[in-house]
């Protein structure tokens, strides 16, 4: 699949916001005033901004409300309910704890349902993709939710959360990754599926329709990169778990802290660009690539 | 609505006939023709001339070789070279309708075609991303999703003659590779070659259910079978004289004598 960077930074940045979203509206940690102001601005920052970014590869954004109609079928319209309904739950929690030092905690508990609920529809809008056998998977939300999750504990500087968070985080990566490896293959489809042209090896793809490239080979058969795979993945562990976690067992300081966010971030968006650039999609198998 | 209907009162579709077709890539051309200058926004081509040349298909011709198992005691089979159209199978179960987060992309109840009401779409690309076939192209000019309509602007187009009211590719096909009809009539043509040919569903194990049906290529005629089986104008072609005589007679013996 190609990566686009308004998808990675859409999917890593509105996990970081609504993970912490998710603390803030459990009430950890427990501010109010101005320290309460400065946790919801970097939360509605990191939610919002992953989701304006995720309007840049829509063809006609200006149609973008249309897509609230079709909750009752499509993940991408839940999740933009979910999305909406959190941000408005969460606003008048934090405004709350902001300007009247008030704790009004059922929006709190709905906002943060709705946090959750917002990372977990997100991930299944990749997961109900039977056409992409990597992301069919139950590992799926549970990789989204845990990377949020982490995310959000170490925005919130809730030390131990985040470094059992984090590691949960990276061995569900690894999971995800070691099925994933796989996933093509145990999914049964391959070119003589496709084709219904007799057993696997009896057929081979000899000319494509077309001399040039086409939509379908940039958006599905994207293959740059698959090389470093393995250096990405170690890359990717390092710095969003390994680095953190150290950091985060030394004495805290911000400074520390800051650095600690900074590298899961690094981390987050190589792991989320190898997500999209290793899925790949069985339409592929039609031109001979994957 | 996204949701898909729970049955259609017909099942329009093609059945695709991989014995037929010749490559020749027609259908092609004439499905750009007819949905360029109709129903929706036009099938850009981008750079058409220049050194990346790209565009909007909705039916795209691939070429497949098949090597058939070899069977013990049998001389090993011929490799066969199959033409392969590919377009929109208008599922029963389309993935694509169902993920739309806007309700651009339905199932019409009364005769199963897929469509996209070009002026709900937001072009999120989810649709093509959930279809496994590739029959779901964004236009890179217009930004919306473009798919086969079954010619829906055709088939029911009371200003053009009955010979035309067909699907575009199946109207240009000068193989007869193509069919159209109804698949929830057991009689109609197309159902009636799909079950006579062993009409079969591509990657079935998506769960998708196509209506559109491909009959497999038949097997390659070979010569061998049985030693002496020869044409029957053979006898025919045998030579008529074996030794020459008269002047040709005198001519290769002097001939061989120098």
């Amino acid at each position: 699949m190609h990566p686009a960077p308004s998808v990675i930074f859409f999917t890593v940045f509105s996990g970081l916001g609504f993970g912490l979203l998710t603390f803030l509206g459990l009430g950890i940690p427990d501010v109010t005033g101005w320290t309460a102001f400065a946790f919801f601005a970097i939360a509605y920052l990191c939610a919002v901004g992953g989701l304006i970014s995720s309007t840049f590869h829509l063809g006609h954004p200006e149609r973008a409300l249309k897509a609230f109609t079709q909750w009752r079928s499509s993940w991408l319209s839940r999740e933009g309910w979910c999305a909406v309904i959190a941000l408005i739950t969460m606003a008048i929690y934090g405004a709350g704890l902001v300007f009247f030092g008030q704790r009004w905690g059922l929006f709190g508990v709905i906002g943060a349902l709705f946090s959750l609920l917002t990372i977990f529809t997100t991930s299944m809008i990749y997961t109900q993709l039977k056409t992409i056998p990597r992301w069919n998977s139950p590992l799926t939300p549970a990789m989204f939710l845990s990377y949020g999750l982490a995310g959000g504990a170490l925005l919130a500087g809730q030390i131990t959360w985040a470094m059992g968070l984090l590691a949960i985080s990276a061995v569900i990566q690894v999971l995800l990754w070691a099925k994933g490896d796989g996933a093509l293959a145990a999914s049964g489809s391959t070119l003589a599926t496709a084709t219904g042209l007799g057993t696997e090896g009896g057929v081979r793809a000899f000319e494509p329709p077309h001399t040039g490239t086409n939509y379908l080979l940039r958006e599905f058969a994207y293959v740059v990169g698959r090389k470093h795979s393995l250096k990405l993945r170690i890359i990717a562990i390092v710095l969003m778990a390994v680095i953190p976690i150290v950091l985060l067992a030394a004495p805290f300081s911000h400074w520390v802290a800051l650095l600690a966010v900074v590298s899961y971030v690094g981390g987050a968006l190589a792991s989320r660009w190898l997500f999209f650039a290793e899925a790949e999609h069985v339409v592929g198998l039609y031109y001979g690539k994957r | 609505m996204t949701t898909l209907p729970q049955s259609t009162t017909r099942k329009l579709g093609l059945v695709i006939d991989l014995d037929t077709c010749v490559g020749c890539h027609a259908c092609v051309i004439s499905c750009k023709g007819w949905n360029t200058e109709n129903y929706g926004a036009p099938l850009s081509d981008t750079d058409a001339y220049g050194s990346d040349p790209s565009g909007t298909f909705l039916n795209r011709v691939h070429s497949f070789e098949v090597k058939p198992p070899v069977l013990k005691d049998q001389p090993a089979p011929e490799a066969q070279l199959i033409h392969f159209p590919k377009s929109c199978l208008h599922c029963e179960d389309a993935p694509c309708v169902t993920v739309c987060p806007t309700g651009a992309s339905y199932k019409r109840v009364e005769d199963g075609i897929v469509l996209v009401n070009e002026s709900d779409c937001i072009g999120c690309g989810l649709c093509a991303w959930a279809c496994p076939y590739g029959a779901r192209e964004m236009d890179q000019v217009e930004k919306v999703m473009k798919k086969c309509t079954l010619c829906v602007d055709r088939i029911y187009n009371e200003n053009l003659p009955e010979e035309d009211r067909e699907p575009a590719c199946v109207r240009t096909c000068p193989a007869g590779a193509r069919h159209f009809g109804d698949f929830a009539d057991p009689d109609s043509n197309v159902s009636k070659l799909s079950a006579e040919r062993g009409g079969m569903d591509l990657m079935p194990e998506q769960g998708t259910k196509p209506v559109n049906k491909y009959l497999p290529p038949r097997p390659k005629d070979t010569l061998s079978e049985g030693a002496g089986d020869i044409d029957i104008l053979a006898p025919y072609l045998e030579p008529v004289a074996q030794e020459a005589s008269g002047f040709l007679g005198w001519l290769d013996k002097t001939l061989e004598k120098l």
